[in-house]
């Protein structure tokens, strides 16, 4: 069944939206291509790594990887097995072995819900163990992400962004999945607490065999957690590679663009850049 | 003399739970021409540092309980609301983070730049249109004259930028504040943003004041940077220098904590984090407000009982702690 060793082998993928306007009667004028055919492969255990800047379709990936959104064509085969094909009821199993850890943890938690409810939801949907069980292991998870166990009965506005991303991280390890979309999982964080949710999502990675699909725009952590990079523009992947070829050998004009572009912590290297973006300046003066 | 001297500000919020000591005996000075860089995280009190020299931090429930801010030779904390306003827009101008709330979306761009204009010199029609088509383009808005009848929806986010930035720079002014002007902006957009800032300051020499959280951002902006912690700068230097020789632990952490762009196999370290989290500014530790959470800080020496002074460690170098980096050798392990 496996597919040359991938967990997850995308080809293809599109995702269109409508786009509608009018007065009083709305119509379907055109479509905006999200994601504009796609192909990537991540191997067990391996972390890939998709930037870009703000709708270039690498969120929307995401969602259609977890069948969140139905792709409008293209495959997308997880353990060998083909999602875009499966019913509500197989999706709804498979959803046990790949999960989600959202950009902002102050939207994301259910802030009427304790934290040790919000972790034990998805064993209570999944109907995972009895009540007992389940207790245990909510503290077994909160335990492994370094939140206090003995919070559980408390609240996500009670505690800090990197806390309640602790508890969101532990929400989707509930169900032992073998598969994590990471959105935009740092965006929302100072970078003193950034740093902490990063060495997190890295030891899980190598304690439980995780496989990432890690989503962001900062080209920094996204080198930092990946072995291989997709530059997303416009719905498509313009280039991908091991991580540090595209870094140190970018190949494509529009990846050199954003590398030179990020504002590097070394006042010495600020003028070679400056000069080096304003050669790459008509890249973005196209998008 | 400077363009803008701070001496000892202090800006606290007057809340039930008590007094939220937001900028605690925060001094530092502006040049013409050159950039201050003030750094810092969430809540470390560089935003509300930069209302307080504007005059527009919300009364109540903050007030300026301390300190001066003497811009031009003029204590602004003095000043009534009138005389404060012929400054604000005219002589310092401010740029804010998010370019989608700060303009007027039922207004048209020219009404929003002619404003400032009608306000401070009393132009008239024709010649305020004008000098709004000769801002847009010096932001580098293309077809800038057709451009002005637009409502703010019709532009990017990065173009929005652009229009505040002609609305701060309309009158000239003295000293620019901007505070964290490309945060909401992607990255190829901010770097274009960060290189407009810098050629408006050196072709009018402003003074200019940058606040962000971005380390990165500081090192390609200023010449001067400040670094902010718990509503207290720790350690202030020439921006090379401080980057440098970091001095302060804070400062190490927060750059040991940046994950690297460059280099071969970076994705093997794990990032430095710092443990913990900032103080809670109402009943601040009684010390260093960072011994908390600072590997160096000891029980034997006073870091948890006295506040370390600002302190030079080398010309213009100032460093708030007892540990700093340069006096940590002898310490042995």
């Amino acid at each position: 069944m496996s597919t040359n060793g991938a967990l997850l082998q995308v080809r293809d993928l599109r995702k269109e939206f409508p786009v509608k306007s009018g007065f009083l009667v709305e119509r379907v004028t055109h479509t905006v291509n999200a994601v504009d055919g796609i192909s990537f492969d991540i191997a067990e255990g391996r972390t890939l790594g998709l930037v870009g800047e703000s709708g270039s379709g690498k969120s929307t990936t995401g969602y259609c990887v977890l069948q969140l959104l139905k792709p409008t064509a293209g495959s997308i085969r997880f353990q060998g097995k083909e999602l875009t094909k499966l019913g509500r009821e197989e999706i709804r199993r498979m959803r046990r072995e790949m999960q989600i850890v959202f950009q902002d943890p102050y939207s994301s938690l259910d802030p009427r819900m304790t934290v040790g409810d919000i972790v034990a939801e998805p064993l209570d949907v999944h109907g995972v163990g009895s009540r007992r069980t389940r207790r245990a292991r909510v503290r077994e998870l909160l335990d492994v992400v370094g939140f206090n166990p003995d919070y559980v009965n408390r609240y996500p506005h009670e505690f800090s962004g990197g806390q309640r991303q602790r508890v969101g991280v532990a929400r989707a390890l509930a169900l032992n999945p073998s598969l994590i979309v990471c959105d935009e999982p740092v965006s929302a964080l100072d970078v003193s607490i950034q740093a902490q949710i990063l060495n997190l999502l890295k030891d899980l990675q190598r304690d439980f065999g995780l496989t990432y699909l890690f989503i962001s725009h900062d080209l920094a952590v996204v080198r930092s957690m990946s072995d291989d990079i997709a530059v997303m523009k416009d719905g498509q992947i313009v280039e991908t590679g091991p991580a540090d070829d595209v870094y140190e050998r970018p190949n494509h004009e529009y990846t050199r663009a954003l590398l030179t572009a990020v504002p590097v912590p070394d006042p010495r290297r600020m003028r070679d850049r400056r000069a080096e973006r304003r050669k790459l300046h008509h890249v973005i003066a196209e998008t | 003399m400077a363009l803008l001297q701070v001496e000892n500000l202090r800006t606290h919020f007057f809340t039930r739970e008590g007094a939220v000591k937001a900028v605690d005996g925060v001094s530092f000075s502006v040049e013409a021409g050159k950039t201050l860089g003030i750094v810092g995280e969430s809540g470390c009190g560089k935003s509300v540092t930069a209302l307080s020299l504007m005059g527009l931090i919300p009364r109540p429930p903050a007030r300026i309980v301390e300190g001066s801010v003497t811009f031009q030779g003029r204590d602004l904390t003095k000043l009534s609301e009138g005389d404060l306003e012929d400054i604000r827009g005219r002589e310092m101008a401010m740029i804010f983070q998010d370019p989608m709330t700060s303009l007027n979306p039922t207004l048209r761009i020219r009404t929003q730049i002619t404003e400032v204009l009608d306000r401070h010199f009393g132009y008239s029609k024709d010649d305020a249109r004008k000098r709004a088509v000769e801002l847009l383009e010096e932001v580098r808005i293309p077809r800038a004259a057709e451009r002005l009848d637009d409502y703010p929806h019709r532009f990017s986010g990065g173009m929005r930028q652009r229009v505040m930035i002609a609305i701060a720079i309309a009158c000239n002014p003295k000293l620019l504040i901007a505070d964290e002007p490309t945060t909401a902006l992607d990255v190829t957009v901010q770097a274009e943003i960060l290189d407009l800032l810098d050629d408006l300051r050196r072709d009018h020499e402003m003074g200019m004041i940058i606040i962000t959280h971005d380390m990165g951002v500081i090192a390609e902006t200023a010449d001067q940077v400040a670094v902010m912690y718990a509503g207290q700068i720790v350690e202030q230097a020439q921006t090379e220098e401080l980057f440098d020789r970091p001095e302060h632990p804070y400062t190490e952490a927060l750059l040991g904590a940046l994950p690297q762009l460059e280099g071969e196999n970076v994705r093997m370290g794990r990032l430095r984090s710092i443990p913990g989290r900032p103080p809670d500014l109402i009943a601040p530790p009684e010390g260093c407000r960072f011994a908390p959470r600072c590997p160096h800080a000891n029980l034997s020496d006073g870091c948890a009982q006295r506040l370390p002074e600002l302190r030079q460690i080398r010309t213009g170098h100032l460093v708030r702690s007892r540990h700093p980096a340069s006096e940590r050798q002898a310490v042995p392990v």
